[in-house]
């Protein structure tokens, strides 16, 4: 029997909101345990939420930038649940008017374009953080409780581990690119929950799914929904039925293990937010966010291959952080030919970050430093080589390349006035060189310019130098 | 000091003539507490030295001329916080519990110069009407010690009709000011919905609850509340509305005034003493000019069972915060996380609020959600457009507050349903997020009859306009229990 996947992915983001979504305690990662909390947070009696609108205009530039419909008429929802990391023993959610809805993102695997649905996005509170200890206690942090959270919720048209991945790539580049979020799996701020189910080929009926929750790497949820695609389909050739359980995705062994069998839907008895009135989205309110919302990575790739003439996998290499993308737009924008500041990113400077296992932004490169090297190579004030030197300067000191060019002496030689002399004593010194060449050995060029970069410290012109080499040779 | 004798007015003219100083009223307020608790126990909590602090500043710094709070001594019901000062709900749950912040409306009698001199008895999270259902003390009916003061906010009902305070400071979820206000012989105003910030409230039903004074006068009521209201950028649900002062134009009459009774409110299960007083009431506003006419409000008859699934369905969630994990009781000798939550909770919480937490989580529940809840919150609407379609044609409401005078203490606790259907007239005015006021209307057998007249929202102006003008019409007002040594 053959069978097909289906994965569905639940994703929450946190928002960079420089408040609480219901509360005016600071968002802030990183903070001592219990410190960006306020009554609010900690449910003492006789507190009320109140809804922070930028958490609420930032789930709608999500919405927008993922295809949504944005709903005009939004309420919130509490879902009921004890925890003592959620000290009101309720989430305030969106259950019944998620503030987007029907949106898509495009993704690619092997050459092949595919629209995978949203079903819908809503804005939420996350919870606090629990931590047990070995000393018998549970210590609870609300630092986190509150921040705002966007959950997007896929349509089930995942039908591959690869699809999987390629999905959550995309949505964290889109979503980094609306500037709501940093998106960065190791802070806990891009959480995935993994649906997969498989039913044979043609069958019109989804299989029972089982659950992974907060997985917190891309390559997890690979790994994860491909062993369990496959268990699945053990399960049922073995004659034997897919329970509906909690799995988790174990890094050792690449296998999933079981958690628990869920026994019937949890009763989160959701119902309207009391405290909340309502909210009504205006059309004006909705043109507003659309107009904050950042160039979306799409249409700067179009931008990039159409404006300034840069093949499409260049484009698309330099579109994949929101970061490499302003960084690149800022050294062209100082004047740097875009063809040459791309070839530098996607060459020296992502090799450099490669082997620092570093970001973009904790180098001391900056855009216009990047500009005045290209600028330096073109002019032909510096070769190639040098500019080697000056960039490894400029990525690990910051110093202005200009400057320390010159400071250093490195500015390329290309005076004909200045290089005869010098070609002339080469020549004169490597007679075995000459007769090399007049015998057809065009090596023996390589090794005379080889001379003449020495005797230069490598500040000769090549260019120069092999126009004035060859003539000079031709009249001997 | 007498305050039989006395009103904010009066109070406040002593206090800028240096008659008196705060300190002394203070002084006086606390011996009266002490005399007449013996009789009626309104309070949870007397807060002398506080208060006596509080006052000695208010000499230091002056009374103020143009604030007719200031240096007046006010009880506040038990479910208001109040920073540093114990705040219990009068549930064992929060037995000792001190709260950081303050409410917004003691904010306000804070900048006001207000004196908070203690707190007072309630039902538990103020589910009752009865004042029974407090997890501390049995609190009296200022004119019979073996009747109840109502409920829930029978403390602060007690606690002014006794004379203990001027003023007092209650909330209404279903009619918790206007009922015991009508019980003790007195004026309660539950204010429209969003008309006072109910953060610092702590929280029953939040779709319904909102603060409101108690007052031997309908100026007085007036006057405390245009000090409490306004809108709160820390609640969502308080509203932008102006505040007028609502004390203008109180003696502007009623000559003109549309008054509607609605015939339900007449009906069966209302007692005739009653019926009798609220029939004299009408006679009264006509006799002062209003033109009174008989109307229907056809789904006030479902006002109880909707009731009784929103505010528990509110309260379910709302009493969750309290798990034993932050403040609060915490249950001892607990095997893991589990037992802390059954057992503080079971520990904590008393059986009237058991039954609602059980009430509302049955209310919400995945199978019967759409059948309870949802349903509730239909013929919610449906009730509000009753009370909008009288208010097309009318300015006020006019009827009893409650079907019977004061019951007996232990009468009706046995029978959850009797009691849940003393608040048939006062609550369909919370569902529909109306102002309400009580006031005194007659007597029977010794106890007051309460008249309810109810308002537009946010036009308290009308509704404290008709009530001033009856009361002026009328000496129901004046009569005063024999309770203190004076009688």
């Amino acid at each position: 029997m053959n069978f097909e996947t289906t994965i569905g992915l639940e994703v929450h983001i946190e928002m960079k909101t420089n408040s609480k979504a219901f509360s005016p305690a600071p968002v802030q990662y990183g903070s001592d345990p219990n410190t960006n909390t306020n009554v609010v947070d900690w449910a003492f009696p006789g507190v009320l939420p109140t809804v922070n609108k930028r958490a609420l205009e930032f789930g709608m530039r999500a919405a927008l930038a993922l295809n949504c419909e944005i709903t005009r008429d939004i309420h919130f929802d509490r879902k009921n649940y004890f925890y003592p990391d959620n000290p009101k023993a309720y989430q305030i959610t969106q259950s019944q008017t998620p503030i987007g809805r029907h949106g898509w993102l495009e993704i690619e695997v092997d050459g092949q374009k595919k629209k995978i649905g949203i079903e819908e996005m809503h804005v939420e509170e996350d919870a606090g953080k629990n931590t047990h200890s070995s000393d018998g206690y549970s210590y609870v942090d609300l630092n986190r409780q509150g921040t705002p959270l966007i959950e997007i919720v896929s349509k089930p048209d995942i039908s591959s581990a690869d699809e999987a991945y390629a999905y959550l790539v995309r949505l964290r580049q889109i979503i980094q690119f609306t500037g709501i979020s940093d998106v960065k799996m190791e802070e806990g701020s891009m959480r995935a929950d993994v649906n997969v189910s498989v039913r044979p080929i043609g069958s019109d009926k989804l299989g029972t799914k089982t659950e992974m929750k907060n997985l917190n790497s891309f390559e997890h949820v690979r790994k994860g929904s491909h062993y369990e695609s496959k268990r699945q389909q053990r399960v049922l050739m073995a004659g034997d039925e897919i329970r509906q359980e909690t799995r988790r995705f174990d890094e050792a062994t690449g296998e999933t293990i079981l958690m628990r069998v869920k026994e019937g839907a949890s009763d989160y008895r959701y119902f309207p937010e009391p405290d909340l009135p309502p909210i009504h989205i205006s059309d004006d309110w909705v043109q507003e966010v659309k107009k904050s919302i950042p160039e979306m990575p799409d249409k700067r790739r179009k931008r990039y291959v159409e404006d300034w003439g840069l093949p499409e996998y260049d484009a698309n290499v330099l579109t994949q952080t929101k970061e490499m993308s302003d960084f690149f737009e800022e050294t062209v924008a100082q004047g740097a030919d875009p063809k040459l500041a791309g070839n530098w990113l996607m060459g020296d400077v992502n090799a450099y970050l490669n082997a620092k296992q570093i970001g973009l932004l904790d180098t001391k490169l900056t855009p216009e430093h990047l500009a005045t090297m290209i600028k330096l190579i073109q002019n032909a004030t510096i070769s190639s080589k040098i500019a080697k030197k000056v960039f490894k300067e400029i990525i690990t000191n910051g110093s202005e390349p200009k400057a320390w060019v010159e400071k250093k002496g490195l500015v390329q030689l290309s005076d004909p006035a200045v290089l005869q002399p010098i070609i002339d004593d080469v020549l004169q010194n490597n007679e075995k060189s000459i007769e090399d060449y007049k015998n057809g050995k065009d090596r023996a060029i390589g090794f005379l310019v080889g001379q003449i970069m020495k005797q230069t410290r490598g500040k000769a012109n090549p260019k120069v130098v092999n126009k004035l080499l060859i003539a000079s040779l031709k009249q001997l | 000091m007498d305050y039989f004798a006395n009103d904010l007015t009066s109070l406040h003219d002593l206090l800028v003539k240096k008659e008196i100083s705060a300190t002394d009223l203070t002084k006086e307020t606390l011996a009266v507490i002490k005399e007449r608790e013996q009789k009626v126990d309104a309070f949870l909590s007397v807060d002398e030295k506080g208060a006596l602090e509080q006052a000695a500043e208010i000499d230091k710094t002056g009374i103020d001329a143009d604030n007719v709070l200031s240096g007046i001594p006010l009880g506040i019901k038990d479910n208001i916080v109040t920073k540093g000062l114990t705040t219990t709900a009068a549930s064992k749950i929060l037995e000792n519990f001190e709260p950081i912040y303050d409410a917004t409306v003691i904010e306000k009698l804070k900048a006001a110069k207000a004196i908070t001199i203690g707190k007072t008895n309630m039902d538990e999270f103020a589910m009752g009407g009865s004042t029974e259902n407090s997890a501390f003390k049995l609190t009296k009916n200022a004119w019979d010690q073996t009747k109840v003061p109502g409920g829930s906010s029978g403390g602060s009902a007690a606690a002014v009709a006794a004379g203990e305070v001027v003023a007092s400071l209650g909330s209404d979820t279903g009619g918790s000011i206007r009922q015991p206000a009508s019980f003790n012989g007195i004026v309660g105003v539950k204010p429209t919905y969003g008309r006072v910030s109910r953060y610092g409230l702590i929280a029953f039903a939040s779709s319904l609850d909102q603060i409101g004074p108690f007052t031997r006068t309908v100026k007085d009521n007036a006057l405390l509340l245009s000090a409490i209201s306004g809108a709160d950028t820390r609640d969502f649900t308080s509203s932008k509305h102006e505040v007028p002062d609502f004390t203008k134009g109180i003696d502007g009459g009623v000559k003109g005034m549309h008054i509607a009774v609605p015939k339900e409110y007449l009906g069966e299960g209302v007692a005739d003493d009653i019926k009798k007083a609220v029939k004299n009431a009408i006679s009264v506003f006509e006799k002062l000019g209003a033109i009174v006419d008989e109307v229907s409000l056809p789904h006030s008859k479902y006002g109880v069972p909707v009731y009784y699934i929103i505010a528990s369905s509110e309260a379910s969630s709302n009493l969750q915060r309290f798990d034993g994990i932050r403040y609060g009781h915490r249950a001892q000798a607990v095997k893991n996380l589990e037992d802390v939550y059954v057992k503080s909770r079971s520990e904590g919480f008393g059986d009237e609020v058991k039954r609602r937490i059980m009430l509302g989580t049955f209310s919400l529940s995945a199978g019967t959600y759409d059948a309870f809840f949802k349903k509730a919150a239909q013929v919610r609407t449906l009730i509000c457009q009753d009370f909008a379609r009288v208010f097309a044609k009318y300015d006020l409401i006019l009827g009893p507050t409650t079907p019977t005078t004061a019951f007996g203490i232990g009468e009706d606790i046995k029978d959850p349903v009797t009691m849940y259907m003393n608040d048939i007239l006062t609550i369909p005015v919370n569902l529909a997020g109306l102002p309400g006021m009580s006031l005194p209307a007659g007597y029977s057998k010794g106890l007051p009859v309460g008249l309810q007249l109810i308002a537009n929202q946010f036009d308290e102006t009308t509704m404290y306009r008709a009530g001033y003008a009856f009361e002026q019409a009328t000496e129901f007002h004046k009569q005063v229990p024999m309770i203190g040594g004076q009688n």
